[in-house]
């Protein structure tokens, strides 16, 4: 039976959403043209925001530091442009608050060639100058969280990584960015995969790739030198496939404990853009100045697959695609399963946003709620096997404490039972009102 | 010219959403008892059209009187109540007066599903609620049963439906016994074909097991039925009626006997699987087919009722939330039980 489902490459429950990639996954990645204005918010990724180390006027060069770590859950942050530090000030960011970034204005004429070396020495380096490399070099994974990439690798003592797994699953709608990166750039991924893997001791590397991208599966397949350590590994098509706790269930078949990281089963995991700007900058040297972003959905009037420039204005990108289509009701920054919805075009592309989806009229449509019938349908959903449906009822109920002996914490907040509630209850939204009022909730005096 | 921006809507990621809505789940349950219902209408001619109209109409009547002024349309639009009723109205004995099926459905509503807050905050099947109470008010019209295809053809009505409100209840003359009355106080087997086919005395819908089956396929095409709540209750009798025969295979039931005569597949299929007084986790469910199919089984055999598919339903619908409660799933990444 065990040997019977280790064929499978599966995990268990999760969704089945129609897939929308044919939009863009036939369209090559392209370059947008620089613009005037960016804007680099000082946080982009779980932890503590970076420090600017520029000040207004200044003239800085595309790739040129311009704001240091401000601590170890944190990353250095580059210019995405030649030009000059227009202001360091609050800016809008995509939840809506203001938080501090650095504004830059291009200068029309320089040539934004990226002033690179011929890479950096990584073999002579020892496993802490390459983690601070890393750290220096602002990679955070480009999956959507944006979880800075060196905090995985600095493992605990006694903790050994087996496998280093890379996933190009790629699981939620309308976007391509990792599928055509795999498409375009496999010697690049297969560069930055070696690096990560000698540098973390690993024995083999693994790319978890769901079955709807054979194209992908075999270009990779084909740069894969015999002797290689390295294997494809295709996935069957459903969400959460991406989820880095079901990959290691489909790949290897284990169960990471809750509360506990990947790491504690010997496995790293990286998204696959995450290990090209690895190749990008120990190759090349070129620090996290751009990544590939999908714009997509029935809104946009030329969906594509584009190198933008972080902090570039989702305006401008937008602009590029041609403009929206009469009817835009909703933008969303990542996938439309776990994506934010953006309140505005000005907002800057983040380190971490995958994809800008335009939505209209029917996906927006206002849904009718009905009560809960207990129908099941979301613990048939829930790849984490939770009970939805009761965590639902209690969060409506205000009952946030009861919710935590129903593992609310242990919710990664994937949308599958949302997407599945046929009486289109937002339970997601429901376990994240318990969840935030559980965290930051201040107990009054007594 | 200077393009404005669009107004941009905030809502929360998930966008996407499977096709399935409530409503459309009652629909399709409506749907699945399409061919039965009309079955019935074959077998028992106008009486079985306007036994089953009244019921509606009571659960209906019921669901418009206590709705909210302003919800009044919607909360007829979701169509629970049109199936609250003609679930209700399969369960009754075709010669029944039809006041008495209106109170039912009016009942059922009122009592099985308003007053403990609509939709959704049951406890008790709504449908099998109001049959209780029939079956409690009128026990003689409840139990008397007509033989199927009247003799005048469809149009004739059996005397007994046209009774007025509190009179005494004319018995029907034509009586006759259902396939577990004549088992249990006769010892005497009705043909396992009858049984399928519908060929049988007994409530509306319960006479076609085939029809029933066919139904319940569609449901869990459409996945809109646990069907581990069905295939359990079956399995339970199945071999609870096996290991009878094993002592005395005269005295006792025979396996498909027991499956397909009384209410068993109306209930197992379409009454025990309603998902608000079923339990919502697949181990619950489980336990819950398993305990009605043993209820069923043992009212049958060892109780003073020839049938005990609803008090089977209706005690297991009482135990749900227990059940629920020491089922929750195995949560991914932790060993034991969350609970």
């Amino acid at each position: 039976m065990r040997a019977f489902r280790r064929l499978r490459r599966n995990f268990e429950h999760g969704v089945h959403p129609a897939h929308f990639k044919e939009q863009t996954a036939d369209l090559p990645i392209q370059r947008v043209p620089f613009g005037k204005h960016y804007v680099m918010p000082l946080s982009q990724h779980i932890g503590v925001p970076a420090q600017a180390v520029v000040t207004a006027g200044e003239r800085v060069m595309r790739g040129q530091l311009i704001a240091e770590p401000g601590g170890f859950v944190s990353t250095g942050l580059h210019s995405p442009v030649t030009g000059t530090v227009r202001e360091i000030g609050d800016f809008r960011g995509v939840d809506g608050r203001f938080a501090p970034a650095i504004a830059i204005e291009a200068d029309a004429f320089a040539t934004q060639q990226v002033d690179a070396g011929d890479g950096i020495d990584w073999k002579a380096m020892s496993l802490e100058e390459f983690i601070k490399a890393v750290q220096m070099a602002g990679i955070v994974g480009m999956g959507g969280a944006a979880f800075p990439a060196h905090v995985k690798l600095s493992v605990p003592d006694g903790i050994t990584i087996r496998h280093l797994l890379i996933n190009g699953a790629e699981c939620e709608p309308y976007l391509t960015t990792d599928h055509r990166l795999m498409l375009e750039r496999p010697e690049a991924l297969l560069e930055g995969a070696e690096i990560m893997r000698q540098k973390l001791g690993a024995e083999e590397t693994v790319i978890g790739i769901e079955a709807n991208k054979p194209d992908a599966i075999a270009i990779i397949q084909q740069h894969i030198a015999p002797g290689d350590p390295v294997r494809v590994v295709p996935l069957r098509v459903k969400y959460p496939q991406g989820a880095e706790k079901m990959m290691i269930k489909s790949v290897f078949d284990v169960e990471v404990p809750a509360g506990q990281l990947p790491r504690d089963v010997g496995v790293n995991v990286n998204n696959v853009g995450t290990i090209v700007a690895i190749a990008d900058y120990f190759m090349r040297g070129i620090p996290l100045i751009e990544r590939v972003v999908t714009v997509a959905g029935p809104g946009v009037t030329y969906p594509a697959n584009l190198i933008v420039p972080l902090g570039t204005p989702v305006r401008d990108v937008v602009k590029f695609c041609g403009g929206l289509k009469p009817g835009t009701r909703e933008m969303i920054m990542g996938g439309p399963m776990m994506g934010r919805p953006i309140a505005s075009l000005d907002v800057p592309i983040l380190k971490g946003c995958s994809g800008i989806l335009v939505f209209t009229e029917a996906e927006t449509a206002r849904r009718k709620e009905y009560p809960c019938i207990s129908c099941g349908r979301c613990l048939e959903a829930c790849p984490y096997f939770l009970n939805p449906s009761r965590l639902a009822r209690l969060s409506k109920a205000r009952m946030f404490d009861e919710m935590k002996a129903y593992n609310v914490f242990d919710c990664v907040e994937c949308g599958c039972c949302t997407f599945a509630c046929p009486s289109n209850i937002p339970i997601v939204q429901l376990i994240r009102t318990a969840k935030d009022d559980l965290t930051h909730r201040k107990e009054p005096d007594a | 010219m200077k393009q404005r921006d669009p107004d941009l809507l905030l809502f929360h990621a998930p966008l996407l959403r499977q096709g399935m809505t409530t409503p459309k789940a009652m629909r399709d349950v409506l749907l699945a008892l399409a061919p039965a219902t009309l079955a019935s209408m074959w077998f028992f001619g106008l009486s079985a059209v306007l036994v089953l109209a009244s019921c509606i109409g009571g659960a209906v009547a019921a669901e418009w009187l206590f709705a909210d002024r302003q919800a009044r349309g919607e909360s007829l639009r979701d169509a629970t109540g049109v199936l609250t009723g003609l679930l209700l109205g399969l369960t009754l004995p075709p010669g029944l007066p039809l006041w008495m099926a209106f109170l039912g459905g009016f009942i059922g509503i009122a009592l099985g599903k308003v007053i403990w807050g609509g939709l959704g905050q049951n406890l008790f099947n709504p449908a099998l609620l109001g049959r209780a109470f029939l079956l409690a008010t009128f026990p003689i019209a409840m139990t008397t049963w007509v033989p199927a295809v009247p003799e005048g053809g469809f149009l004739q009505v059996y005397p007994g439906n046209l009774a007025l409100p509190f009179m005494q209840v004319q018995i029907d003359a034509m009586s006759a016994a259902t396939p577990l009355g004549l088992m249990k106080f006769e010892q005497e087997v009705t043909p396992l074909t009858n049984l399928m086919f519908g060929k049988t005395t007994g409530s509306l819908g319960e006479t076609s097991g085939l029809l029933l089956l066919l139904g319940g396929v569609f449901l869990w095409l459409r996945r809109d039925l646990d069907w581990r709540i069905p295939v359990s209750i079956l399995l339970t009798v199945v071999v609870f009626s096996a290991i009878l025969g094993l002592f005395d295979a005269d005295r006792f039931p025979a396996p498909l006997f027991s499956v397909f005569s009384g209410g068993l597949l109306l209930g197992a299929i379409y009454m025990a699987t309603d998902p608000v007084t079923s339990p919502v986790t697949p181990k619950g469910a489980w336990v819950f087919g398993i305990g009605t199919g043993v209820l069923v089984m043992l009212i049958r055999v060892f109780g003073g009722l020839p049938e005990g598919v609803m008090y089977a339903i209706l005690l297991m619908n009482a135990a749900t939330p227990l059940i629920d409660r020491y089922t929750q799933p195995r949560v991914f990444g932790r060993g034991g039980d969350s609970q």
